[in-house]
């Protein structure tokens, strides 16, 4: 299969999973973004994306598209990692125009990983969870997304830890982005400058709709102002 | 008169492929700033040599930036710290007096270490062996007034062409992978008409023979693009992927 065998069949898949996530993230942030201007409309998002089946199928895609993400990460660095051999060089130096993101994906990659666990505990546990085993785990009920939000967000060290995650996630999207597009093939000598240019911006973008819910609370603003 | 630098040389000293390599260091004095870096080594081995010590095996053949052939890596970049030259167009006015230069060989699982500096690069050519050439037939003489492609594109093929197969690129990159120089092969055809008929077949087997010898898979980091010392650009890495993806969609 050379989807597995040849190096550019794994960048092909690497990219379209990358691709996918970005996708998915831009729909949440922008779900997300509601909650700050009208908690009821939010909520009916979260009711919408309970225990239906069209949610279930869509949570499903998307679980399988972080395992083949993640799984391929691994798959890509090891051989990497023998490619490069076991002796290292001595001196290394950086060369000018190569980012720091581009040769620790997959630390960042972990480090946004490692956050998306706890995250899963913060919502989907007391949210989806609780829909479809009907054991209770959280203080409201399961679709009460906004109260969620609060509460978690109320306690300013949940802040900065999610602050400190998307700033993981800017960086491995700055990379990713125009990465992607290089590793499909769309990409030229004129467009190389214009696409990582690209990814810069829809990065950003992701990162500042994320942030804007836990600043937004964090400045006390959830409590009515 | 000649400006003359005293040196620290940390050179990999490795008996054989299986060896245990370990750095040496040398001193040597009174170098003069006009000569090339390979005249300095040369220096070092006559040195070496008088001392009855054996001298530093490295390789090297044209000298003047077209063979290719001067695999070092030296403090921490391939083919040294001046860019867009070869190691043998490297000038010791690059470096400061009591200075210490450390010299090691390519390093990269598919480029086996033969002796000290000298790698085995032959993974290359049998890149090249797989797909990097158009088969010749014979036929009538086209017409010496046709343009059949536009000057920017056969800009593009020659820029492509200029990759004299080093391999910096791979001993530059993280990932010890050859995607610049694969790209580079591919595209200079891929971009000719004579060359494009046999695009997609070429496409699929240099890569095919790059993965079976072991080089990495590109993360797109741009080393190799910062170290060539031809400048070849990453641009034609996306020209390889895109050759490769449309061939096997085609199968
Ligand atoms: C929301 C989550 C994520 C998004 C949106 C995302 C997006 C991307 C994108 C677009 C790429 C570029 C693909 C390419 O170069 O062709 C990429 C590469 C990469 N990702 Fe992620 N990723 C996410 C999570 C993760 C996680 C959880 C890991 C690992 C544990 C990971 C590890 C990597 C690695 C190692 C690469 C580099 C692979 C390569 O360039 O060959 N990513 N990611
Ligand atoms: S692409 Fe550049 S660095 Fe790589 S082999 Fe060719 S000339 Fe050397
Ligand atoms: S010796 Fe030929 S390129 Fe340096």
């Amino acid at each position: 299969m050379w989807l597995i065998d040849s190096s550019i069949g794994r960048k092909l898949v690497m990219s379209i999973t990358g691709t996918f996530l970005v996708l998915f993230l831009l729909f949440h942030s922008i779900m997300n973004l509601v909650v700050i201007i009208s908690p009821e409309g939010y909520n009916a998002i979260c009711e919408f994306l309970g225990a239906n089946w069209y949610a279930l199928v869509a949570t499903s895609i998307l679980a399988s598209g972080f395992v083949i993400h993640i799984l391929y990460a691994l798959y890509l660095t090891f051989q990497n990692m023998r490619a490069r051999g076991a002796e290292r060089y001595a001196v290394k130096n950086n060369q000018k125009g190569v980012s720091w993101s581009s040769q620790n994906m997959l630390v960042l990659g972990a480090i946004v990983l490692g956050f998306l666990v706890l995250h899963m505990y913060n919502f989907w546990f007391k949210m989806q969870f609780v829909e479809l085993t009907g054991i209770h785990t959280g203080d409201f009920h399961p679709a009460d997304g906004a109260a969620y939000v609060q509460q978690l967000f109320s306690n300013w060290v949940y802040c900065v830890v999610y602050i400190v995650w998307l700033a993981a996630l800017w960086l491995h999207l700055t990379h990713g982005i125009w990465s992607a597009l290089q590793s499909l093939g769309l990409n030229n000598k004129t467009w190389l400058p214009r696409v990582k240019v690209i990814a810069n911006v829809i990065s950003t973008i992701v990162v500042l709709m994320f942030m804007a819910v836990p600043v937004y609370y964090l400045l006390g603003c959830g409590s009515g102002c | 008169m000649d400006k003359t630098i005293n040196l620290t040389l940390k050179v990999w000293r490795q008996a054989g492929p299986k060896a245990k390599g370990k750095f040496e260091t040398y001193k040597i004095d009174n170098v003069s700033t006009d000569s090339s870096f390979l005249e300095m080594m040369d220096v070092l081995n006559e040195q070496l040599v008088a001392e009855r010590k054996e001298p530093v095996a490295f390789d090297h053949d044209c000298r003047e930036g077209i063979c290719g052939m001067c695999s070092m890596y030296i403090n921490g970049h391939p083919h040294g710290p001046d860019g867009e030259i070869t190691t043998c167009q490297l000038h010791m006015r690059n470096f400061n007096d009591g200075q210490t230069i450390t010299i090691e060989p390519w390093r990269s699982a598919a480029f086996p270490i033969i002796k000290d500096l000298m790698v085995d690069r032959g993974a290359y050519d049998k890149i090249i062996q797989a797909g990097g050439y158009v088969n010749v037939n014979t036929g009538g003489v086209p017409d010496g007034n046709a343009i059949p492609i536009g000057k920017d594109i056969a800009d593009e093929a020659m820029d492509a062409a200029s990759c004299i197969g080093c391999g910096a690129c791979a001993a530059a990159c993280k990932n010890g992978s050859a995607m610049l120089f694969v790209a580079a092969k591919v595209s200079q055809l891929a971009l000719l008409p004579q060359g494009k008929v046999e695009g997609a077949h070429r496409a699929k087997a240099m890569v095919a023979k790059m993965d079976e010898l072991g080089f990495g898979n590109c993360t797109n980091t741009g080393a190799c693009e910062a170290e060539c010392p031809k400048n070849v650009s990453i641009s034609h890495i996306a020209r390889l992927n895109r050759e490769f993806l449309v061939a096997k969609f085609q199968d």
